[in-house]
């Protein structure tokens, strides 16, 4: 970054500064970052114009990163990037108000390069991300909220900022500005509408412990991290998940609840939260823990189904604007990364034939169609309203299994051969077989 | 006659962020962004202005670790034509009489590299522009050291500079005083310590920022300045902090009311009190 150091003449020193770009890359998150060291490296003049004061700034995640599409745009970046915990462990947890059945997937392989995944702060791992996109050639441009596109015969012909004379003009725009996607829109590309049943509202804590003492509670290695997550009461039966992530010397711990289902159930997010943390074996793991860091965040969660058109003339969207989240693996960052590049590549493609039009640029659809991103929320395109429509896997399913449990463990004076009569009976008093031969059926059209 | 001028700039902690040791009662600084000091921007704006109307070359200087780069860049973006960052283990520590040291010999190293290149009026440095005070250390004291060591006049607490005459090389500015406001005048060169009175700083241009996102922060160290070591930093500071205390909050002062009372019978309750509390009051025609 100190490349002035010493230098004597100001005057021209500085690159002179381009009225104009081949590309506007609109937010400085994964996939705009992505899309912008990879054109910024392949030698192509490109700004990447991000609201907060620097990239990561408005980010909120705590969570997890995957090492294989991190290093297909950033190749090794765990020798360089600021990332908390090398991820050795997965647990799943169904937990009732006050027990829990645990799921854990540990790997030595996981504890060794290239590493599965890392915990993160996306606030200081975009800050990373933006200082190579940077080093790469491009331009950076920060707190400057982009407001419109600016259109010449119908296409896209560039940006519209808040700033004075904050017009600025190139031959393709790459949408990567987030949840709230105005430009998406803007552009006609959206196909939802902007609504409570498909997006997930996350809340999270950040708790700050000795990292010695978050290795003892989480039985961990030196180094080494664990993302739990967990279903059940504990997101008071509606459809969301509770998340805990080691890092460092701080836990990320949190809840992530169809917004929806908060609208409709008059409740917070933070008093799920609340009551999560009060969850014994939870409390456990985060007691004498200080509170750091309080924060909430949308997920775009309509998966597929809402996906806007990806590309128009002169226009490519990508990450969370083009609603890549999966979230039945809790994957979003990955896909943002990778469509990003995608974007990229597309245009360099495009590039070589001087055509930045509708039809030269379906080659990102027809890219994205064959890599994982598209592949994946395919796979999971009902997966939302399943989930929405099935409050029962959140609620009663976890709690029958915890009971189910408890008797089978318990030890009184009845017989092993009346045990196995009274779980049944438990078991169909709560559930009937035509039920669950329903709830499974609809579970694998929906996810499978 | 264009106008050669320096603002020097400070990195502080986002106070709206910082807490205070309740135990040892200092700056709890870790995580804490760091920002420009507040009055450093208005005084950046002013310089701006007056360029904006008589054409000149304005340098932001500052002082501070490598991260102080950032905010320097973002005063280039604002418009600054060049910026110096003044980084080395040396100047750690230092307090003001060591911190205007450097800063004055980073400012004649800056005025004689702008005779060399003939820029602004010729002279050198025309004026050096800061903050009133920083809001971390609040001392109010690097101002009016740059202008004693520079040996050029001074004018502090200024509210609004309202005229540079560069034929006479005299400015005139309106100066804040506690009971009012002064109008000064100075000869140049000229130190100038700006209030929060001064405009705010401008809204940059996109054109600004992108030109500014790859102009180079020049860094330079100890050994690029005519300075001796032993002046420097905590080396050459006298000052040393014995204390430091969180001060009492204040206490709530007792506020009267009465509904439905008449103001005769609010202001007898008040007498009263007051008298309570042992306060003699005469009362006029008693």
């Amino acid at each position: 970054m100190n490349s002035g150091k010493n230098k004597p003449a100001p005057a021209g020193a500085a690159e002179s500064a381009p009225a104009r770009f081949d590309v506007i890359v609109v937010g400085g998150g994964p996939a705009g970052l992505a899309a912008t060291f990879t054109l910024a490296r392949a030698g192509v003049s490109v700004a990447c114009l991000e609201r907060g004061s620097w990239s990561g700034s408005k980010n909120m995640m705590g969570g997890v990163i995957y090492s294989h599409p991190t290093s297909r745009v950033f190749p090794q970046f765990w020798r360089e990037a600021p990332l908390e915990r090398h991820v050795t462990r997965r647990d799943m947890w169904f937990a009732t108000t006050d027990s829990a059945i645990k799921a854990s997937f540990e790997s030595a392989d996981f504890g060794v390069e290239p590493y599965n995944s890392f915990t993160v702060y996306r606030a200081r791992f975009d800050k990373w991300l933006a200082a190579q996109a940077t080093a790469a050639g491009a331009w950076m441009i920060t707190e400057t909220l982009v407001e419109d596109l600016l259109r010449e015969d119908g296409r896209v012909a560039g940006i519209r900022s808040g700033r004075p004379q904050g017009d600025l003009e190139a031959d393709v725009v790459i949408i990567a500005e987030g949840v709230n996607s105005f430009l998406t829109e803007r552009a006609g590309l959206a196909s939802c509408p902007p609504q409570a049943a498909n997006v997930a509202l996350a809340v999270k804590e950040v708790l700050a412990l000795p990292k010695e003492k978050i290795e003892d509670r989480f039985d961990l290695e030196p180094g080494a991290g664990a993302a739990i997550e967990i279903i059940g009461e504990i997101t008071g039966g509606l459809p969301g998940t509770g998340f805990i992530y080691t890092n460092r010397d701080t836990i990320s711990i949190g809840v992530g609840v169809l917004l929806n289902s908060l609208v409709d159930n008059v409740t917070e997010a933070y008093t799920i939260l609340d009551k999560f943390k009060q969850q014994p074996q939870l409390r456990r793991l985060i007691q004498g823990a200080s509170p750091r860091e309080y924060s909430a965040h949308l997920i775009p969660e309509g998966g597929y189904r809402c996906m806007p058109q990806l590309y128009g003339d002169g226009v490519l969207v990508a990450g969370d604007a083009a609603g890549m989240v999966n979230p039945i693996n809790s994957e979003g960052a990955n896909l943002a990364l990778l469509s990003g590049q995608m974007a990229a590549e597309t245009v360099l493609a495009c590039r070589q034939q001087g055509r930045f039009d509708r039809a030269a640029l379906a080659l990102y659809q027809r890219r994205l169609e064959r890599s994982v991103v598209i592949q994946d929320l395919k796979k999971y395109e009902n997966a939302t309203p399943f989930l929405a429509s099935h409050p029962q896997l959140f609620g009663l399913y976890p709690e029958l299994m915890a009971a189910l449990a408890r008797e089978f463990l318990t030890v009184d004076n009845l017989s092993k051969a009346n045990k196995e009569k009274l779980l049944l009976k438990l078991f169909r008093s709560q559930v009937p077989a035509r039920r669950l031969l329903k709830d499974l059926y609809d579970a694998w059209r929906s996810l499978t | 006659m264009p106008i050669n001028s320096v603002v020097c700039i400070k990195q502080v902690p986002d106070t709206s962020q910082v807490r205070i040791d309740p135990e040892t009662g200092s700056l709890v600084r870790q995580g804490i962004p760091s920002v420009a000091n507040p009055y450093d921007l208005y005084a950046l704006e002013t310089a701006l202005s007056i360029r904006d109307r008589h054409g000149g070359f304005i340098t932001a200087l500052s002082m501070g670790p490598p991260q102080a780069e950032e905010v320097l860049r973002k005063t280039l973006g604002y418009g600054a034509d060049r910026a110096v960052l003044l980084s080395d283990r040396a100047f750690a520590g230092a307090d003001t009489l060591a911190t205007t040291y450097a800063l004055a010999a980073a400012v004649e190293k800056i005025a004689a590299g702008s005779l060399v290149a003939n820029i602004g009026s010729g002279k050198g440095v025309d004026i050096v522009f800061c903050g009133k005070q920083s809001i971390d250390g609040d001392t109010g004291q690097v101002g009016p050291g740059l202008a004693r060591r520079l040996s050029f006049s001074q004018l502090t607490y200024v509210c609004s500079l309202l005229e540079v005459d560069l034929k006479a090389m005299r400015v005139k500015a309106w100066r804040q005083r506690e009971d009012g406001r002064e109008l000064l005048q100075a000869q140049m060169p000229v130190a100038v310590t700006v209030t929060e009175q001064c405009s705010s700083i401008r809204y940059a241009s996109l054109p600004g920022l992108i030109a500014a996102a790859k102009k180079p922060v020049e860094v330079w160290s100890a050994a690029d300045l005519n300075v001796e070591r032993g002046r420097l930093g905590l080396k050459g500071s006298p000052t040393r902090v014995s204390k430091i205390f969180a001060p009492p909050a204040r206490q709530r002062g007792e506020a009267l009311s009465g509904p439905g009372k008449s103001a005769g019978e609010m202001a007898a309750s008040l007498f009263d009190r007051l008298a309570d509390r042992g306060l003699k009051i005469g009362r006029r025609g008693g």
